[in-house]
């Protein structure tokens, strides 16, 4: 009797704990998408966004990256490489992925026919943020003497992983949905990490190291206007933009 | 012509398989702590070769020379079930050896595919409870394939306390293979860190209830006591070497741009620790089972002893 019990107890806890399954962070979609008709765009009459992303928090102090894991990093001509989840300049955040999140029209959108070049150099990516419309290819290069592996871990996409030999040819790749902070990490060097965010249309851009971004091509009406960035999340505006409108001072703060 | 139970040389290759199958857990386990599951993208080849040696460097160095041994300890493992079959003459021990082959085997294949289905948490957690397993069951053919196991005769000691000391050994094995398991699961990152912690606080009343049962009546045989006392040292260890995984990996290195010394020191030790731990265990049921009698049961029902005089 006490062993079966003991047993019921048993099988009860197992299903408890297997219920227990950790919730995946849902990613967003980036850009309008539907099965509405497409509109064609009047390109006489688009106008652009401009802003800075700030950030009024603290950011984390620079680590230095041990890359003695591998000689060919240590020895790099990149030198020392300094890693911080958060790249913030005198209240200015850089690596903050700025897209339409709602269009006022639906549109059909041209895949820009240029790659979105990601590079490995001295171990670590070059962006460390991209962006790339559904359907562009991106071209992961790899500039270092040494082996890499190119693990692309998306949630909406379907996942890859391969290996990429010192100074071998480009890695061509495509995301055929849209979303955002898709992780792609190096398993052979754990620090190596980046993230691929893929927009439905072409309305999109990463801030640069002084926090900017610039938009072009919008046509008139009112959007969502989203900022994302890898560790502090997203933030939305509303904002309308006027035909041949050149918008400045459009700001988002973290 | 069945040879003696009693073979020193079966015997210490069972042990040094069961050794090599300990540090196979630890090259496991650092292949996890240093995020280098995926480091080598294919499988069964690595970069492309079955036999070519790619350069160990990164973390290529902790998942290839982790499939290295792996392939070692596989060969090692068809040796001693080959070796098994034809000297030991009792028939359950003939296929213990083909059960851990077919372990090794079902391992083997766990691994490959969970680096082809890139790591999903349930595949990696399966091979790494496995692996548990497979160390479990080499360990107790090291038991049974010693000369104490051969020449000693049970003790038939019958102990009244209730639940039996068999129902307590046995369950003690149970909760720590669902707490290795657990603990795999959410190092893959497949549940929370609360099941983890629950369990734990289960096997720590389970073994303390189990080895102070034990240890409180000095009548029990030596063989039942010295794996009882070495669970209580081990699950202090383990408790220990469990708080120091969580603050080295979850509040201190939750943000680390990469693995840190301290983080993967602690991690590894804590599963190994887990596994000697799952291994004490089975040892101490089996002790158990083979020395002690309910207070119900008759003298002669004693499953293990009939096995080992057969």
């Amino acid at each position: 009797m006490i062993m079966r019990n003991i047993f019921i107890l048993f099988v009860a806890a197992g299903l408890f704990f297997t219920g227990c399954n950790r919730n995946q962070s849902p990613s967003a979609t980036p850009g309008n998408s539907s099965s509405e008709p497409k509109v064609a765009i009047d390109q006489s009459t688009t106008g652009s966004i401009s802003g800075t992303v700030h950030f009024t928090g603290t950011a984390p102090t620079p680590i230095k990256v041990d890359m003695g894991f591998d000689p060919a990093c240590a020895m790099s001509a990149r030198g020392e490489n300094f890693a911080s989840p958060i790249a913030a300049k005198e209240g200015k955040l850089a690596n903050v992925f700025v897209y339409v999140k709602k269009a006022p029209v639906l549109a059909d959108w041209a895949v820009p026919k240029e790659h979105a070049v990601v590079d490995q150099v001295g171990c670590r990516y070059e962006p460390h943020v991209v962006g790339a419309m559904v359907g562009q290819t991106i071209e992961f290069r790899n500039s270092d003497n040494t082996e890499h592996n190119i693990h692309a871990m998306p949630n909406e996409n379907p996942g890859w992983n391969e290996s990429q030999a010192p100074k071998s040819q480009a890695i061509l790749k495509h995301f055929d949905e849209p979303e955002v902070m898709l992780p792609v990490k190096c398993n052979q060097h754990p620090w190596m990490k980046m993230y691929v965010n893929v927009a439905a249309n072409p309305l999109f851009a990463v801030t640069d190291a002084s926090g900017h971004f610039e938009i072009k091509g919008l046509p008139p009406g009112e959007y969502t206007l989203a900022a994302v960035h890898e560790k502090l999340g997203e933030k939305t505006m509303a904002l309308k933009v006027t035909p041949k409108e050149q918008k400045s001072g459009v700001d988002f703060s973290f | 012509m069945p040879q003696p139970v009693y073979s020193a040389a079966l015997h210490r290759f069972t042990k040094v398989l069961a050794g090599l199958i300990f540090l196979l857990i630890a090259a496991g386990a650092l292949v996890t702590s240093n995020d280098a599951g995926l480091a080598v993208p294919d499988w069964p080849t690595s970069f492309g070769s079955l036999w070519r040696m790619p350069h160990m460097v990164g973390g290529v160095k902790f998942e290839h020379g982790h499939r290295m041994l792996a392939e070692l300890v596989g060969l090692l493992t068809i040796v001693l079930a080959i070796w098994t079959w034809r000297s030991d003459s009792r028939r359950w021990m003939k296929w213990l050896g083909l059960v851990a082959l077919g372990t090794v085997i079902a391992q083997g294949v766990l691994g490959g595919v969970t680096v082809l289905f890139f790591l999903p948490w349930w595949i990696s957690s399966a091979h790494a409870t496995l692996a548990q397993s497979f160390f479990c069951i080499v360990v107790s053919m090291a038991l049974f394939s010693s000369r104490g196991w051969s020449e000693t005769a049970p003790a038939n000691f019958v102990e009244h306390g209730s639940p039996s000391l068999r129902t307590l050994s046995l369950f003690c094995v149970l909760s720590i293979l669902v707490q290795l398991m657990l603990g795999a699961a959410f190092r893959h990152s497949g549940i929370k860190l609360l099941p983890h912690l629950v369990s734990a606080a289960v096997v720590t009343a389970l073994l303390i209830w189990t080895s102070s049962r034990v240890l409180t009546n000095h009548s029990v045989p030596s063989a039942v006591r010295r794996p009882a006392s070495a669970l209580l040292g081990l699950l202090l260890v383990q408790l220990c070497l469990g708080l120091a995984s969580y603050l080295t990996r979850v509040q201190w290195g939750a943000d680390a741009v990469q693995p840190q010394l301290a983080m993967v020191i602690s991690t590894v030790s804590h599963v190994i620790v887990g596994a000697l731990l799952l291994a004490t265990s089975v040892v101490l049921a089996i002790e158990v089972r083979r020395h002690i009698l309910p207070a119900t049961a008759p003298a002669s029902d004693n499953a293990l002893d009939k096995a080992v005089t057969a």
